[in-house]
């Protein structure tokens, strides 16, 4: 098991290599440099100043010497400058990120609370009333784009029915720490996380569901039953335990889609987190943060794979490298 | 008596030919009633939007009009204008036109490149397998809605074309995966080995016998992918990254709802546009699931 754990990192390091080459590479076409900062703050600047800073700086030293400094700087937890704030780019993130890891979690956890009971009723109970909603439902999600879904929920429940705040993620006027504080913060979660929720659930449903149906019928079940076994037992012991694996394994899976889906998530309900950073980055042509925060994307893209990789061999025998 | 011998048919005897796949889908579009309704839905859809924006010319749709900025549904414009003035219906016909078309242009890129990848890798196997598995590993690890935002906003010279190929870079390789295991599969079969034996060229044994046997895995991935690259497009047309304001895409038209003041009083604006997304996505959705479960002949209807 170990050893399995170790050869799958081993394989994430050249992934992690490549990406980190990848995204330098993206960082070097963008247009500036670590100095365009200073430059916009200092128009006066005279172009020999400019070059000896960059000299000193090491901005025209061979690429991969810059590569190497690069990667030096980032496990040393420096990610730059920031062009357009003046501010070291760590700062500027270590701000936001708690508020897009706390919708993040939030979704999981709602996506899970709400994914799993249906799941299970579908595929106990097919064919009946319950089921034909939940499929309905699964497909009428599966078909609908973040998005359109966030923006007609904002439109409903945010505006018309006053139900949940529109945007932002706390009230300006709450004290940081008091009660009142994490309630107006999981008020202003509440909408977005439900979104994201509602149209995370469908696939993890649609999988539950046929993994039930499918194990319904195999011969152990029959076997349990003709033993005498309770139906309840044989559902939680037996069924469900076999289902559940596949979906613990599609968790690092969920991590990867979270990074792309709170990019619109953020935006439409202002939520300040990573992906409205992104978003005003770009078109701010702040490429520091830009590449800082693809970087960590990609990181967390590719943990997640690896969480879901080692989780499936855990639980199922069968996978199991030798 | 004579003993029962079967002999061969006569000829001129009626054998009946077992259901082509073609039939087989259709039919089971037929029976089902939701996916007969979509087909017929996005039948109507298409032939308006691609007829009457035949009778609008892009240009004079994109001009602005300060005169009658944001003046609700009346009998000149059916769906009011937006900030510029501009007819929202003629908008909206152009960008339904567009983001079809655009969607259904990525969608066959990168049905054809996935398809030729997975088929090469799948059934040479070996090295090539490995070496274009990696690739397509790493690729699908990036962060794929971040990159093409990054991408966007560095090409120079950016235009519909290059959105296209840098949507396309990224998709094929989903594809390519469930080709290549499907080919992987397959070759395994007799009918595969009989061919090598009686010394047909590979090329031949892909295109001619394993290709038709996944046709009908091909077109229900094409038409689920279509869906989703019609919604992927418009999603990030809304985010401001897609087409180029000068070429109108149902995600522009959403994009205005960005506005908290036109979210909420100027409904006529953005509303349409995203229902029209949604009800083209579903349409194509349902088309795809009667097409789904047509191949595996335990769920089919009819």
């Amino acid at each position: 098991m170990l050893k399995f754990i170790l050869r799958r990192i081993l394989i994430m390091i050249p992934q992690l290599f490549l990406l980190s080459v990848l995204i330098f590479l993206l960082a070097k076409a963008m247009p500036g440099d670590a100095l365009t900062g200073q430059l916009a703050a200092n128009p006066k600047m005279d172009p020999q100043t400019l070059e000896e800073m960059r000299e000193k700086l090491g901005l025209n030293d061979p690429v991969h010497i810059q590569y190497i400094r690069w990667v030096k700087n980032m496990l040393q937890g420096d990610l730059g400058l920031s062009y357009t704030h003046q501010q070291p780019v760590t700062d500027l993130l270590a701000g936001r990120i708690g508020n897009t890891v706390l919708l993040s979690a939030a979704i999981l956890i709602l996506t899970y609370l709400i994914a799993i009971p249906l799941g299970i009723v579908s595929g106990r109970w097919t064919d009946t009333w319950a089921d034909k909603l939940i499929v309905g439902y699964s497909y009428l999600g599966f078909a609908t784009p973040l998005f359109i879904f966030a923006l007609i929920m904002l439109f409903i429940f945010g505006f018309h029915l006053g139900w949940f705040p529109t945007g932002g993620s706390v009230d300006v006027q709450v004290e940081e720490g008091t009660l009142a504080y994490y309630l107006s913060k999981l008020n202003h979660l509440m909408l977005p996380a439900l979104s994201g929720a509602l149209i995370n659930t469908v696939v993890t449903i649609q999988y539950l569901r046929s993994e039930i149906v499918d194990t319904k019928v195999k011969d152990f079940v029959k076997t349990a039953r003709a033993k005498g076994v309770p139906e309840r037992h044989i559902y939680w012991r037996h069924i469900l335990r076999n289902s559940f694996l596949p979906i613990a394994a599609f968790l690092g899976y969920e991590i990867t889609g979270l990074v792309g889906g709170s990019v619109f998530l953020e935006s439409i309900y202002s939520y300040p987190g990573l992906g409205q950073l992104f978003l005003q980055s770009i078109m701010q042509r702040d490429y520091s943060v830009v590449t800082a925060l693809v970087m960590i994307s990609g990181l967390a893209t590719l943990v997640g794979t690896l969480l879901s990789d080692i989780i499936l061999s855990a639980v199922d025998p069968r996978i199991r490298i030798e | 008596m004579k003993a029962e011998i079967s002999g061969p048919t006569p000829a001129g005897a009626n054998i009946e030919k077992s259901p082509s796949a073609f039939s087989i889908m259709w039919r089971e579009v037929v029976r089902d009633r939701l996916a007969l309704g979509s087909l017929i839905i996005l039948g109507i859809l298409l032939s308006i939007v691609y007829g009457v924006s035949l009778f609008l010319d892009q240009e004079e749709i994109v001009k602005v009009d300060f005169l009658s900025i944001y003046s609700p549904p009346s009998a000149e414009h059916w769906l009011g204008t937006d900030y510029g003035g501009r007819d929202v219906f003629g908008q909206l016909i152009i960008g339904a036109r567009n983001s079809f078309t655009i969607g259904l242009a990525i969608t066959l890129i990168t049905g054809a490149i996935g398809l030729i990848v997975g088929l090469v890798a799948g059934y040479f196997g070996g090295w090539i397998d490995n070496v274009i598995m990696r690739i397509i590993d790493f690729i699908l690890v990036l962060p794929f809605l971040m990159l093409v935002i990054v991408f966007v906003a560095i090409v120079p010279k950016y235009n519909v074309l290059t959105f296209i190929l840098i949507m396309s870079a990224f998709l094929w390789t989903g594809k390519a995966r469930l080709i290549r295991a499907k080919t992987l599969a397959e070759r395994e079969l007799d009918y595969v080995s009989a061919s090598k034996t009686l010394g047909t060229p590979d090329w031949k044994i892909i295109i001619f016998q394993i290709l038709p046997n996944l046709s009908s895995i091909i077109i229900v991935n094409l038409t689920l992918s279509l869906a989703g690259n019609i919604g992927i497009e418009s999603g990030l047309t809304y985010l401001g990254f897609g087409l180029p304001e000068s070429t109108p895409s149902l995600g522009t038209l959403v994009s205005y709802a960005t506005n908290p003041d036109v979210l909420q009083n100027k409904w006529w604006v953005w509303l349409p546009a995203s229902l029209l997304i949604l009800v083209m996505m579903l349409c194509i959705n349902f088309i795809g699931q009667a097409l789904k479960r047509a191949a595996d002949a335990r769920q089919r209807l009819g």
